[in-house]
């Protein structure tokens, strides 16, 4: 399979990206790790006339902490955040969910900048950040700017994302050491997107849930954040009647279609499964189990 | 399409070559390098036959362009083997476990676990598995290969100790 024509550009600087992109309108897409991107061109689903590569754009591949925040560059791969010791420390979640993307060739490449930007609902990292407050920094002609995940995605591949912008970084509020967290995700085989997915991020205090932040990947045009699903805990001790109420607000706001993934009634089922499995782990881990 | 010059080392020697911007990594390999060791299986980044090192990575090279490869050092199956033709212990030890059927699979499958031997040294069967679950066998030879890059890391401990 061969992809249409396109130039190349290999631009240095974030300035230069965003020039590019100016110039190019519709015509230019930018391209990090392109293990989303190349499969669509090879498919001629993606055309595009410039192809913009940020690979030796500097700083983008940082991974620091700073006031609070944990930055991510857009062209961290996934293996570095498995690898990322200040991660597996402060946002353990990452490193769960990023071990159950693709395949370890993939993760190499993969980027978290392209997971979160793309708008592919099959991605896992979108829930997450929604489940983590975190914030998408986007660079564009009029400047720096940030969006909520929660108010990110539109439709399927469509975002909030203006056409001479790019996603340059992720800000994730740095969660108590104490909290709970988990990614629970269904999945035919290694390098399937999820069946059903959901990530979770609670904190307790003195047993009682004090805040929960439910999101759910794969099972609507969107990732979805379930703001039901999270209220239903907070103010319990996390018993097994809050964490029921929680998966059935979650089943409730999926909305999967029937797909090779199986029949929608299956999936939204699974959806229940895999919330309480993931509340469960991360009332566990909260409890310091 | 203009076409792009590149520089970049494959297999230890230097290269430069022009290339149009859309040409993907598998077939600069495989057409302007004749280097036919990794392979053209899915094309869609699942069976890990194209399979490469780059840069100290293991890639699948179908779903990488060669101008995104441009001043990177590149490894393939061919740049294994020492230069007097010693095949490396990965290799021996394919042929030794009997590690392949048909072969189709064994290009990648190699450099996979080149580089999964590299990050770790001595990795368990469960390791071995995770770590080559981007490669597919479609002779479901799974069970010789685990043990063949087990043997391989055997072998390398061995050897680095009788040097030491």
């Amino acid at each position: 399979m061969i992809t249409g024509h396109f130039e190349y550009h290999r631009p240095k600087t974030v300035d230069e990206v965003v020039s590019l992109l100016s110039r190019h309108g519709d015509d230019g897409r930018v391209v990090a790790g392109g293990h989303s991107l190349v499969p669509m061109m090879k498919m001629r689903l993606a055309d595009p006339a410039h192809l913009i590569d940020l690979r030796n754009v500097a700083g983008l591949d940082r991974i620091r902490e700073d006031a609070g925040n944990i930055r991510i560059g857009a062209t961290v791969t996934q293996h570095a955040i498995v690898e990322s010791e200040l991660l597996t420390r402060k946002l353990p979640i990452l490193k769960e969910a990023a071990l159950l993307i693709a395949d370890p060739q993939v993760r190499y490449v993969g980027t978290i900048g392209g997971n979160v930007a793309n708008g592919d609902p099959g991605n896992d990292m979108p829930a997450v950040m929604m489940a983590l407050g975190a914030r998408f920094v986007l660079r564009g002609p009029k400047g720096e700017r940030e969006v909520d995940p929660r108010a990110y995605y539109e439709a399927p591949y469509v975002t909030a994302i203006g056409d001479a912008e790019v996603l340059t970084e992720i800000r994730i509020p740095v969660p108590p050491a104490r909290h709970g967290w988990a990614y629970a995700k269904m999945k035919r085989k290694i390098g399937d997107y999820a069946t059903t997915a959901t990530a979770v991020i609670l904190t307790l205090e003195g047993g009682v849930c004090k805040s929960a932040a439910i999101a759910l990947t794969n099972v609507a045009p969107t990732p979805l954040y379930v703001e039901a699903a999270g209220k239903a805990l907070v103010g319990t001790k996390g018993d097994a009647a809050a964490i029921a109420t929680a998966a059935n607000a979650a089943m409730k706001a999926a909305d999967p279609v029937s797909d090779m993934r199986g029949p929608a009634e299956f999936r939204r089922h699974v959806t229940g499964v895999m919330t309480q499995r993931a509340i469960e782990t991360a009332l566990k881990r909260a409890r310091g189990g | 399409m203009a076409k792009t010059q590149i520089k970049l080392k494959v297999n230890g020697k230097d290269v430069e070559a022009l290339v149009e911007p859309r040409m993907l990594l598998i077939h600069f390999l495989r057409e302007q390098m004749n280097l036919t060791g990794p392979h053209i299986g899915c094309e869609t980044t699942h069976c890990g036959a194209c399979t490469v090192d780059l840069d100290g990575k293991s890639v699948k090279s179908c779903t990488i362009f060669a101008v995104q490869a441009d001043g990177s050092e590149l490894l393939t199956v061919e740049g294994l083997a020492a230069a007097d033709g010693t095949l490396h212990p990965l290799q021996q030890a394919f042929m030794q476990e009997h590690g392949l059927q048909c072969g189709f699979c064994t290009p990648g499958m190699i450099t996979r676990a080149y580089r999964l031997l590299q990050e770790n040294p001595n990795p368990s069967e469960e390791e071995i598995r995770w770590g080559l679950s981007g490669n597919l066998c479609r002779c479901t030879g799974y069970q010789n290969i685990v043990k063949a890059v087990r043997s391989a890391a055997t072998a390398i401990s061995q050897g680095r100790e009788a040097a030491e």
